[in-house]
This record gives C-alpha cells, structure tokens and sequence, in this order.
C-alpha cells in the first residue's frame, strides 16, 4: 500500500511535468473545440451514402472541390461511392470557381443537365452557382458537420509528433551531456553540416538519378561526420580539460562556416525521390521520424537507467572528483558522451533534410536553444547529475504543444516568442520549487 | 524587542520541544536543550541521532517543524542562516561550507565584506590573520580554500565563526580532522570563548575530548532526549551506554593474526613536496597505522598509491609485480583500494541515491553486459547496510541526506565490496559514533585476518594505537619513526616524532 504510493509519488515527482503536459492539451482540447466539416476520402463516402438515403430514382451528379491532394482524395471518394450505388457522375471539378462555370458551358453544349451538387464544405460556399442560371436551383449536398477541437485531429497530432520529432532526438544527447554538467552548443550548426554535407554527397554522386546505395552512404557519411565532430568536442573537453560551453560554440561557429562553404550558402535541392522517404514516409499511418523518436528515446531511457554507462554519467555530474576516485573511466565516458550527442545531431539534420526535400546551411538554426529548452522543461539540471530522458521527452512536447496551440488559436508570432520564454521560465521555477520547497516556505514566511 | 520580562537569570538559549522530520525520518521528536552563559554543553549521540539537525534549526539552515526557541529570554524565529547570525549565533558545520575558489580570508569574510562598495582587502586580510594567530592555525592566506587540506578547512571554518560577533558558538564535530596539537589549540580557544561568557555547544564522538571540555553533556538517541548532566557525575561508560543502549567494554576488538610475507612494496615514492622518497612494506595480514601532523604528507601518500595523482618517481609493487598506476581506475583494478578522508568531495556522490554510491566502484561485479542488475545491487548493499548498521530510510535515500556518519560508513560500504587485496584507510572513523567505530575496527580485523595488507592513516592516536601492527609517523613528506612494538608505545611517543 504504501509502497504503491510512495511510487506514485515518486512518478509525480519524476514527471511531474507530464501532468503539465496533460494539463495543456486539456487546454487547447478546450480552446479549439467547434463546428469541424469532414475532409478527405472518409467525407467523400459519407456524401455517397447521404445522396442514396434521399435519392428517389437516377440522377445526374456533379461532384466540387477544391484542387488540393485532401479535396481530389474527396472527390475521388465521393466518386466511386456514388458509381457504385448506380448514380451518374456527369462531371468532376477539383479547382476553382471558374472551372465550375466552364464545366457547366461543356455540359450544357452536350444538352447534359445537373440534378444535385455534390461539394465538401468550402466548395459549398462558394457563390459561383448563384450566377449560373443553369445551377441557381439545383440542390447541394455535403458532408455532415460534428463537434471537435481542432487540437485533437489525429492529423494535428501527428503534424506536432512530426515537427517535435528532430528536435526531441537531439535532446537525448543533449540531456546525456547536461546530465554530466556539460552543454553542447553546437548541435545546431551540426544539423545543419549534416543536411549539406549528405545533399552534397548525393548529389555529386547521381543527383535526382542517384542510386539507393548512394543515398544510404550520403545519411551514414553526414551522421559520421557529425559524430567526430562530437568526438573532437569530447577530447577537447576531456584530454585538454577546456570547458564545455567555449569549446562547443567554437564548434559552433566552425560547423556552420563550414556548411556555408560546402554549399557555397545554397540549397541543394537536386535529390533523388528515395532520400525523402526516410523524412516523409509513413508506417501504419505514423511518419518515420515518429518512429524514430520512439526508438531512440526507449533506448536513451535504457541507456541511462539501466546500464553502468548511465550510472557513469549521472556520477560524473553529481561528483566527478568522487566518480574519478571511484575508478569511474571519467574521460571515455565523456568522450562517449559528446559522440553520442554530435551523432544525434547528424542524424536530425539528415532527417530535416529528407523532411525538408533539400539541404541548406540554413538549417538548424538555433536549434541548440530550442533543444536545451526541452531537457531544461524536462526538469533536468544544468548543475549536473539530475535529469531524466523520458522528463526530456515531455519537455520537448509541453514546447510544442504550446506552439502549436498558439498557432491554432491564432496567437500572433511575436506574442508566441514571449509566451514560450515565459513557459521555459516557469518549467524551471516549479521544476526548482518541488525539489527545494523550503524556498518557497521561507519566501511566504517572511512575508506573512 | 525590549521585553518587560525580567531576562537577566533567564538562560542563554533555551530550545523546547523541538520537532523535525525529513521524507520518511522523523530526525527529533520533541527534544528541549538549555544552554547556560560561559557554559560549554555537549551534544551527544549516535550517528543519526539528530545532533546537527538540531543544530541546523538553532543555525536557521533548518526549521523545525514544531518547537520554540529562546535567547535570553526573548522568543525567536531563526527563519534564515541571516537570522541567526544577526541573533549572535555562530556555527561550525560538521560539513564544511567553503567557497573552494576563495582564499581563506575571502572565505572568512563571505557575506559580511567590510566597506560599502569596495571590499577593504588589506583590512580584511590583517583581521583573518590575527585569527589564525590566535588559534595558532598555520594557513597559506591567500591560497584558493580548494587546496588546503581538510584540517586546514577546518581551522578556516573555526576562524570564520570567531570573526563574528556571537553569544551562542555552535561546533559540530570540528576535532573531527584534527591532531592532538590542534585539539589543543583549538580547546584553548573555546576556553577564552567561554571565559567572555559566551555559550558553546560542542558535537563529538571523542569521548576524551568532552571529558576534557565540557561543562556538561546531553545526550540524544533516535531523536529524543535520553540524559542531561554535569561532567563531573557522568563516566565514559555511562555516556556509551546512554547512546548506544548498551555497554561496550572493549572499544578497540582483539584479533590474533599471524603476520605474513611482504605485499604491497613502496620504493622511493615522491611528489614534491608533500611526499619525498617513501618507502614502506606492508605484509599479509598486517595493519600499518600511519600518523602525523596535518600536512604531513599522509593523504598524499595515499593518493600516490592510489593512482590519484601522478608520481615523480619511486616504484609500487604488489606481490611481486610491479604496478603502473595511472588512475585509480589501476589501481582498482590491480586490487589497491582508496577510502578517502572528504567524503563530501572525494568520497560521495551526494546527488545520488546510496545503493548507486555503494555501487560506483564495483558495477563491474555488479552488471553484466554493461548492465546494471539492480536485484543484486540492493541485495549487496543490505548486506552492509546490517553489518555497518547504516541508518537510512530506504537504499534509494539520497547519499546526501544521510547524516554525517553513516555517510562515513556509506563510504566503507563501497569499499569493502571491491574486496581488494591492498586498502587504505583515510580516517576511516572520522565522524563515526562509538558503535560505529566498534563495528569498523572488527571488520578491519576481519580483512587482516584474510590476508589483506592495510593501511590505516588516523590522527586520533588511541586508535592508532589500538588497531596498529606497526606505526609509522610522518613528517613533512618523510617517514620519520616507525614504531614496531606497539604495545610500549604511548601517545607521547608519537607526537614526539611527528613533530620531526
Ligand atoms: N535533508 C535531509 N533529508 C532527509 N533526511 C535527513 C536530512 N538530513 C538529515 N536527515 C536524517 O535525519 C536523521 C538525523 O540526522 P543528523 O544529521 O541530525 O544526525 P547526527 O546526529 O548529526 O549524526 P552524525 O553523528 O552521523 O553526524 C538521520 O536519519 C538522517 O538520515
Ligand atoms: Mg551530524
């Protein structure tokens, strides 16, 4: 009994922050709740079956929409579900307006009339039909409306897993490295090194024609690269004893001079259709860098949880005097440390690339920031030797939960950037409060 | 603040029923203590027994949970470290509290600089080393506190509470890392302090020393008050047995150990300058004690051999093999053991849970595949856990909340696990309860009776004496005596010759 509470506890204190996050989505669940009108394949069906429950004997059928993928998947939907039921589709419209009034010219050229309007909710509102004689009377069925929060979409959750995706892997590495009281400011120029350094590859070996083969050494040689730079971070930090923050912003600054340089400050953009599959593909429905982020972060959890690797890590930071005079191995640790962290680095900017359709030096930009945020939210210690990578996780999600949020509920940008600077603040304060409770005692005892 | 109550036979510091729990400890239960003016009280206890968190409240670095206190009479609220120090209330920790970057006058004057904008360096300096005049204390005053050796810190930390203006003066095990020599110097201090009328409360596990100093002891068990009496109506044996529950007759157990061939070898070891041209042999079964005054060399012997610090020459062999020792990961490794003597800096790390610090040098035995199997882990650890009898509220505690002993013996724990053939003790009792050190003392035994050849670096020389095969005394870096028939020897003999 009280073993099972003390856990619980335990998990509230450990993630606490995933109350926070739980707290959130409840909250822009909340503020995007309202009238939504079906899209996409699953409303084309829908309008088949509204058209046969009322039909009273053939009819002639027009079909409406806009000509975006969602809208043509509509219609084609909608198509073959009326087809099937035995109704005439005399004609297809996936465009604008005018192309309405012109379908309209071609059919009744053929003498052909038009019964009923099929058209998902934008294509219903247009006022094209009022001004066409032929369409001023004729009825139009759409999809039915329903209530949900915008938020709540499964394709908006997905959009936020997918855009937090590259930035939560990068926090693994970062969080290893502030974890050992370290920072590693590079990983943005790194991403950036990365994306360049494996479009160049490519395209220097085959450009849009270039071969899998190819592809698959362009990902591993830019992640590779990025991997020693890690490691060079790691022996300067280690071998020649100079401190974190100066060495990785030196690193900085030379990965993304040397991403301009390589691509001569352009973006190579002549890539063949199979490298974007890594970034832009899907399994069961889910994008790849999702499943990639999963991945990793179970074995990041492992990593630091379970193995002795992890508990050199959290030793170095809480102690690394104490670990070293333990016969902790502090300087391979380290050195492993940093790697991982450039390796991960890599492998965010070559997934951003694939993502992205390109590479440009551009990339990255600022991500170290966005990523320290996330392991800092997370309630990870930049004094070292406290922090959770799974705390990380939910850190990266409460950043981008928020954004999207905002987005959502059409907060302007500018207000955006204060509100999550805002957020970064708190996720620290109440992180420190419920470590160190006697701060806030004494503050109000004082007071009172 | 001026009450109308008569405060002038109203006793310096009155604390009453004092409550205070942690997570899972209830540290004291309801404990009163009264302090008188030019009176020095005492404060005994067990390891865990609540000693410093009690003085933590009067320090305002703790509150308590319930309780009252007094100081002359007038109720107050110590709410902050600010607070008592304004109420006249100054404190030794037991751990120390030292900027490492700061010199030692820095440190002294931390938070209360002279001066409004500019600090008055030269005024400063000056008054730091009157201080260190009076106490006799000989520090390097300008060299980073990072440096200076334990004992020193300790001489910092007394300085810095007598350049205050206190009427209450707290000291929580501050003999803990001395010498004979500074107790005494350090005694002499509190003497003054006392005859100025001012009151001092005194925490210590040496029970020599409180028959020597004190006025009058009060003694805590698991958070509650157990006795209170003057010096003069209480024995040694009775102090025991009102902390421990029981008697202990023997303080230092008896062993029969045939002492074997040469182990561990040291030739010509030196590291300029604390360490010249050592040598020492160490055989199966033997314990070498080794003495001396602060700085003389000891802990830096040690970490030569430990792999610590880089050697400028001289030669470590183990059973006939000649060792290359370039990180106490070698050392490990080549079955050479380090029990250091700052547990806080060099012995613990304090943000981790104690079965992970028990566990840091031995997850080699401890995983597999680079897998930490933490069945066996807390299986390990209870096992000291029982025989050290380390108080802790779960094996998942915090090493860092663990009162000052049992993180000694935290510390015992790990080493005593790695099983190694060659282990050297670094004031291996220091701040360990008289249980404690009985406990310590037989398992020591133990390991000698198994062949292991130790090392015992103390500076409390009744321990010296009492668990030593052979002594050896240090001065400035150089073995200067060795005392082979411990039995004849006194504690006179020693501090002959470790003042070279
Ligand atoms: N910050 C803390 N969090 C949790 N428990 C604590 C904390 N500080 C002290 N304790 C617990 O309170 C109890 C009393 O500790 P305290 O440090 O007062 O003992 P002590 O008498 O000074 O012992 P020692 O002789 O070893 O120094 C111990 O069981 C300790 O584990
Ligand atoms: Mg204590």
């Amino acid at each position: 009994m009280s073993n099972e509470s003390s856990l619980r506890s335990r998990l509230f204190a450990d993630y606490g922050m995933f109350f926070v996050l739980a707290v959130l989505a409840s909250l822009f669940s909340f503020l995007t709740y309202k009238e939504q009108h079906p899209t996409g394949s699953d409303a084309g069906r829908q309008v088949a079956e509204i058209v046969e429950e009322s039909r009273e004997g053939p009819l002639h059928v027009m079909i409406v929409a806009r000509g975006t993928a969602e809208d043509r998947e509509f219609t084609s939907a909608a198509r073959e579900g009326l087809a099937s039921n035995g109704v005439t589709v005399v004609a297809v419209v996936n465009g604008e307006p005018r192309d309405v009034r012109l379908e309209v010219e071609r059919l009744s050229e053929d003498g052909q009339s038009v019964d009923l309007i099929v058209a998902n909710d934008v294509a219903s509102r247009w006022t094209v039909y009022d001004r066409i004689p032929e369409l001023k009377m004729t009825p139009r069925v759409t999809p039915r409306p329903y209530y949900g929060a915008d938020f709540l979409k499964s394709s908006n959750l997905i959009g936020v897993a997918n855009q937090t995706a590259i930035y939560a892997i990068i926090a693994i590495g970062m969080t290893m490295v502030i974890v050992t009281a370290g920072i590693d400011l590079s990983v943005g120029s790194l991403v950036a090194l990365a994306a360049v350094s494996s479009a160049l590859f490519i395209r220097e070996s085959g450009g849009v024609d270039a071969s899998s083969a190819v592809v698959i050494a362009g990902v591993i040689g830019g992640i590779l690269l990025c991997c020693l730079l890690g490691a060079f971070n790691g022996v300067m930090v280690t071998v020649f004893q100079l401190p974190p923050f100066i060495v990785t912003l030196a690193m900085m600054m030379m990965a993304s001079g040397l991403a301009f340089r390589l691509s001569s400050g352009r973006s190579i953009a002549e890539l063949p259709e199979s490298f974007f599959a890594l970034g832009g593909g899907r399994l069961m429905g889910v994008p790849n860098p999702v499943w990639l982020m999963v991945g990793l972060y179970v074995v990041g959890h492992i990593l630091m949880s379970r193995t002795v690797l992890g508990r050199y890590i959290y030793a170095i930071g809480g102690n690394e005097e104490a670990a070293r005079l333990s016969g902790v191995p502090v300087k391979r640790t380290l050195l492993a440390v940093y790697t991982v962290c450039g390796a991960l680095a890599g492998l965010g900017g070559v997934v951003l690339a694939s993502q992205l359709e390109a590479g440009d030096p551009k990339f990255g930009d600022k991500y170290e920031l966005h990523v320290i945020a996330a392991v800092v939210v997370g309630g990870t210690s930049l004094m070292g030797g406290q922090g959770k990578v799974l705390g990380t996780l939910i850190g990266a999600f409460i950043i981008a939960v928020i954004k999207n949020g905002m987005n959502l509920t059409n907060v302007d940008p500018f207000n955006q950037k204060i509100v999550l600077g805002g957020v970064l603040l708190l996720g620290v304060l109440i992180d420190t409060m419920k470590r160190r409770p006697e701060i806030l005692t004494r503050l109000f005892s004082q007071r009172g | 603040m001026n009450s109308a109550t008569p405060t002038a036979d109203a006793p310096l510091l009155e604390m009453q029923g004092i409550q205070k729990s942690f997570p899972g400890v209830h540290a004291l239960s309801g404990v009163d203590l009264v302090l008188q003016k030019g009176e020095v009280l005492a404060l005994l206890g067990e390891n865990g027994a609540g000693k410093s968190t009690l003085i933590k409240i009067l320090a305002g670095a703790h509150r308590a949970d319930r309780g009252m206190m007094r100081i002359s009479g007038d109720p107050v609220t110590l709410a902050s470290p600010a607070a008592a120090i304004s109420a006249g209330v100054g404190v030794i920790y037991q751990e120390f509290n030292l900027v490492p970057g700061l010199s030692s006058w820095e440190n002294i004057f931390l938070g209360r600089e002279e001066g409004s904008l500019f600090v008055r360096r030269t005024a400063e300096r000056k008054r730091a080393s009157e201080i260190f005049e009076q106490i006799g204390a000989r520090i390097p005053i300008d060299a980073p506190c990072g440096q200076l050796s334990i004992a020193q810190q300790q001489m910092v930390e007394i300085a810095k509470a007598l350049s205050q203006e206190v009427r209450i003066m707290v000291m929580d095990e501050p003999s803990a890392a001395l010498t004979p020599q500074e107790v005494d110097k350090l005694f002499a201090v509190i003497n003054r302090l006392r005859d100025r009328g001012i009151g001092i409360i005194y925490i210590s596990h040496r029970l020599d020393e409180i028959a020597r100093i004190a006025d009058r002891v009060m003694v805590l068990r698991d958070g509650k008050y157990v006795a209170d009496r003057l010096i003069s109506d209480v024995t040694r044996s009775t102090m025991i047995e009102w902390m421990v529950g029981r008697t202990i007759d023997d303080e230092f157990p008896k062993r029969s150990v045939s002492i074997g061939d040469t182990r561990l070898q040291l030739k010509k070891l030196r590291r300029e300058p604390s360490v010249r041209d050592v040598t020492l042999e160490i055989a199966r079964g033997e314990i070498i004690g080794v003495t001396g005054l602060v700085g003389a060399g000891r802990t830096e012997l040690a970490r030569l051999v430990f792999g610590a610090d880089p050697m400028e020459g001289g030669e470590v062999w183990l059973d006939g093999r000649r060792l290359k020792l370039h990180s106490p990961g070698d050392a490990i490794r080549a079955g050479i053991c380090l029990l250091t003597e700052d547990r806080k800096h060099q012995g613990l790390v304090l943000g981790l849970s104690a079965s992970a610090n028990f566990a840091l040098p031995n997850l080699a035995m401890l995983s597999t595949l680079g897998w930490v199997r933490h069945r066996q882990e807390r299986d390990r650890f209870r096992h000291y856990v029982d025989t050290l009898k380390i108080r802790l509220s779960s094996p998942d505690q915090l090493a860092g909340h663990l009162s000052g002993g049992n993180q000694q013996k935290l510390v015992l724990s790990k080493w005593l696990e790695q099983n190694s053939e060659v282990i050297i003790f670094d004031e291996p009792t220091r701040g360990v309860d008289v249980g404690g050190k009985y406990e310590i003392y037989t398992l020591m035994n133990e390991l000698a009776r198994q062949g292991k050849a130790i090392m015992m670096i103390s500076s409390e020389l009744p321990e010296v004496l009492g668990m030593s095969d052979r002594i050896i005394v240090m001065h400035e870096g150089r073995i200067t005596g060795t005392v082979d028939n411990v039995g004849d020897a006194t504690q006179e003999t020693l501090m002959d010759l470790a003042v070279g």
